[in-house]
């Protein structure tokens, strides 16, 4: 057993499906009991990275020790003290929900005279209780979530890891899951979720952006939105929208531009002078402007400001 | 082996199978539905072929000829016909098999010591029933002829024919000649097969497909214990449907059955062990269920059904397909089954059969726990 409170060690790890490079050399360690946020778009090699995680895939080459377990050399142990909820449900959908819940107690080799209370408390936590008997198959999105959840945790893991767990959800059930995130995590359980939902990765502890098979930044939401933001973030409201995106990818000062909502957000060297100079420059242009001010970044523009950097073809970010 | 994951996949395996209306039919009335299907519906033997005749002699000697024909068990006279034309349309259509004429002037060359021609027309579009047929014809005639003559010599004064040879035939094991009593044994091996392979077939791919083994085999449950969860709710069908298949068999079809009934057992225990490590074996590399399917129906119910001497005796088959055949599970267990039920041949002397079926048991259990690995890719 590992003694150390860090539950996920990542070193240097790869991993290749032929020429493609699906995780490149990412580097990372959680500490127990955190929400660990791992955010990218979708191919990002998300997937990938848990999937090794959990030894359900062999990493090409680099380290990953889990709960204390190298996860090449030792995944049974590994498994044994994780829990894991795929990207796809799945769960059996012509079980009934306790019958899914007997299942996994089973599998997770719940000692039998704890059985029944653990599939109580996962019941409960899952607010389930009274819906034993439904085929699962026939519960909504959020409540086949939430009992996937309970599965995974009936063994009562150390470390959970889910793999955009609220896809596919309505914002009141994803709303009401990842209360039960922080529920857990409360309990000392470190949770390793990976999302590509912004506004979820806003209630990581942590969080590693991974873009291209690559971590491209790590740290608290807010140490990315200081850290990571190349310059100061200007939002500018004018009419109409595409010309003055178009147009200002050439402006001077202009680091980026991308079309958030009705407005634009501008990355600029410095604020103060850019907002005359902004200004100015979409005039010139018959662009009519009603207001430019700067604003704290959100996690988007700092991923967008991230990406672009490490990828030029994509300096015009237009964001829908 | 731990006990507690062990259970939990059976259990769930035999909730899969309780609530697929698809895999309780084949189950549960597969068996009984295949056993009276080749029971009732394939008869290898002829018996009450459709004849047309045509008498155009119409005297006592023809009728007697005639009568011949009717009191063999071979034939029925389905119609006394009164021309070509209506004969040769009953060949066409199917109402007869066989045509028989009898020559306008039967009786007058029949009195002047004949020979006399009897003209017999058959349909070949079966060769098969076509031969018999002819052969049964030529034995109703040769019979008539010979008792003609006796009764030619005996008007005459003449002595007995001599005749130097005869045989008496005595069969044994099925005494009666009945292909169901040699048919309906081998029924078991269908039911195995279809059981064994063809169901297991789809549970490792119907769970890749579904995404469900991502989240198996992301608990310590091993490899080991996932092959035999899912292979033991499936034994356990399998031996029940030995049971009332044999029951069927014995008690409906009146088959004979001289072995004991742990041989019987042990035999189809050890088949269907083979069938479902097989069907395993087929899933895992298959990966998805049309193509495990697809696989199990040419590698193993094929097979069983035109290779394995259940309806076809190996013997008469070409050179090259007998030795093919040596590779099929089914062809012992089929031996074996018959072996069982016909003769009673205990168990000892059945290596034959039961030494290659072990053998396959051994290879395929290595087989499959070397295919199925806990991993995605």
């Amino acid at each position: 057993m590992n003694h150390d409170a860090r539950s996920v060690v990542v070193e240097e790890l790869v991993k290749r499906f032929g020429d493609f490079t699906a995780v490149d050399h990412i580097n990372l360690e959680t500490r127990k009991g955190e929400i660990f946020g791992f955010l990218g778009p979708n191919g990002a090699g998300k997937s990938t990275t848990i999937r090794m995680l959990c030894g359900l895939l062999t990493p090409t080459s680099g380290r990953a020790i889990v709960a204390g377990y190298d996860v090449a050399h030792d995944p049974e142990s590994v498994r044994q003290n994780i829990g894991y909820m795929s990207q796809r449900f799945s769960l059996y959908n012509d079980l009934r929900v306790i019958e899914n819940l007997r299942l996994f107690a089973g599998l997770y080799d719940v000692p039998r005279s704890l059985v029944e209370e653990r599939i109580a408390w996962a019941l409960e936590m899952a607010n389930l209780r009274g819906q034993e008997k439904l085929i699962t198959g026939t519960l909504p999105g959020g409540w086949k979530q939430r009992l996937a959840l309970g599965c995974a945790l009936l063994h009562r893991p150390t470390i959970i890891f889910l793999d955009e767990p609220t896809s596919g959800v309505d914002p009141i059930s994803r709303r009401q899951f990842w209360d039960l995130i922080h529920r857990m995590s409360g309990e000392g359980v470190t949770v390793f979720v990976t999302t590509h939902y912004m506004e979820e990765a806003e209630y990581c502890n942590r969080l590693a952006m991974i873009y291209r098979g690559s971590m491209v930044a790590l740290g608290t939401p807010t140490e990315l939105k200081h850290k990571y933001m190349k310059g100061e973030l200007l939002l500018v409201e004018c009419e109409p929208l595409g010309p003055a995106v178009e147009a200002l990818g050439s402006a001077p000062d202009v680091v980026d531009a991308a079309v958030f909502g009705n407005a634009l957000h501008l990355v600029v060297g410095n604020a103060e002078t850019a907002i005359p100079a902004i200004t100015e420059f979409l005039r010139k242009r018959e662009i009519n402007v009603t207001d430019v001010e700067k604003i704290q970044p959100s996690l988007e523009d700092v991923f967008v400001s991230l990406t672009s950097e490490h990828d030029p073809s994509r300096n015009l970010a237009v964001q829908a | 082996m731990n006990p507690n994951r062990l259970a939990a996949i059976a259990t769930k395996e035999i909730i899969h199978i309780r609530r697929d209306v698809r895999s309780l039919i084949i189950v549960v009335l597969m068996p009984a539905i295949l056993v009276l299907l080749f029971g009732y519906g394939v008869s290898l033997d002829l018996k009450h072929l459709p004849v047309y005749v045509f008498d155009r002699n119409g005297t006592q000697a023809s009728q007697d000829l005639l009568k011949r024909f009717q009191s063999s068990n071979y034939f029925r006279i389905a119609k006394v016909a009164n021309s070509y034309p209506e004969l040769a349309q009953a060949i066409d259509s199917g109402k007869a098999t066989l045509a028989i004429i009898i020559p306008h002037d039967f009786s007058e060359r029949l009195h002047d010591g004949g020979p006399v021609e009897i003209q017999a027309i058959v349909d070949a579009s079966d060769d098969n029933t076509a031969n018999l047929a002819v052969g049964y014809a030529q034995g109703v005639l040769q019979g008539y002829s010979s008792d003609l003559q006796v009764e030619w010599r005996e008007r005459r004064g003449l002595p007995r024919q001599f005749v130097p040879l005869s045989t008496e035939v005595r069969t044994w094991f099925n005494e009666d000649l009945e292909s169901s009593a040699f048919i309906v044994p081998g029924v078991l091996a269908l039911v195995m097969t279809v059981i064994g392979a063809f169901l297991t077939s789809l549970t490792v791919a119907r769970e890749w497909e579904r995404g469900t083994m991502e989240q198996l085999i992301s608990t310590p449950v091993t490899a080991l214990e996932i092959m035999l969860g899912k292979l033991l709710p499936y034994f356990v069908i399998g031996m029940v449907d030995v049971g009332l298949s044999t029951a069927l068999a014995v008690y409906w079809f009146r088959i004979p059955f001289r072995g004991t009934i742990a041989t019987l057992f042990l035999s189809s225990a050890l088949f269907l062990i083979v069938m479902l490590l097989l069907g395993f074996f087929i899933s895992v590399i298959a990966k998805t269920q049309l193509a495990a399917s697809q696989i199990a129906l040419i590698v193993t119910f094929l097979p069983a059904f035109l290779l394995s001497g259940f309806l076809f005796a190996i013997e008469q088959m070409p050179v090259f397909i007998q030795y093919v055949t040596r590779v099929l599970p089914a062809r012992y267990y089929v031996s074996a089954l018959k072996n069982i039920f016909l003769k009673g041949t205990p168990v000892e002397m059945l290596y034959a059969d039961l030494l290659p079926l072990a053998v396959f048991a051994l290879v395929l259990v290595l087989l499959a726990t070397r295919a199925f690995k806990k991993k995605l890719a």
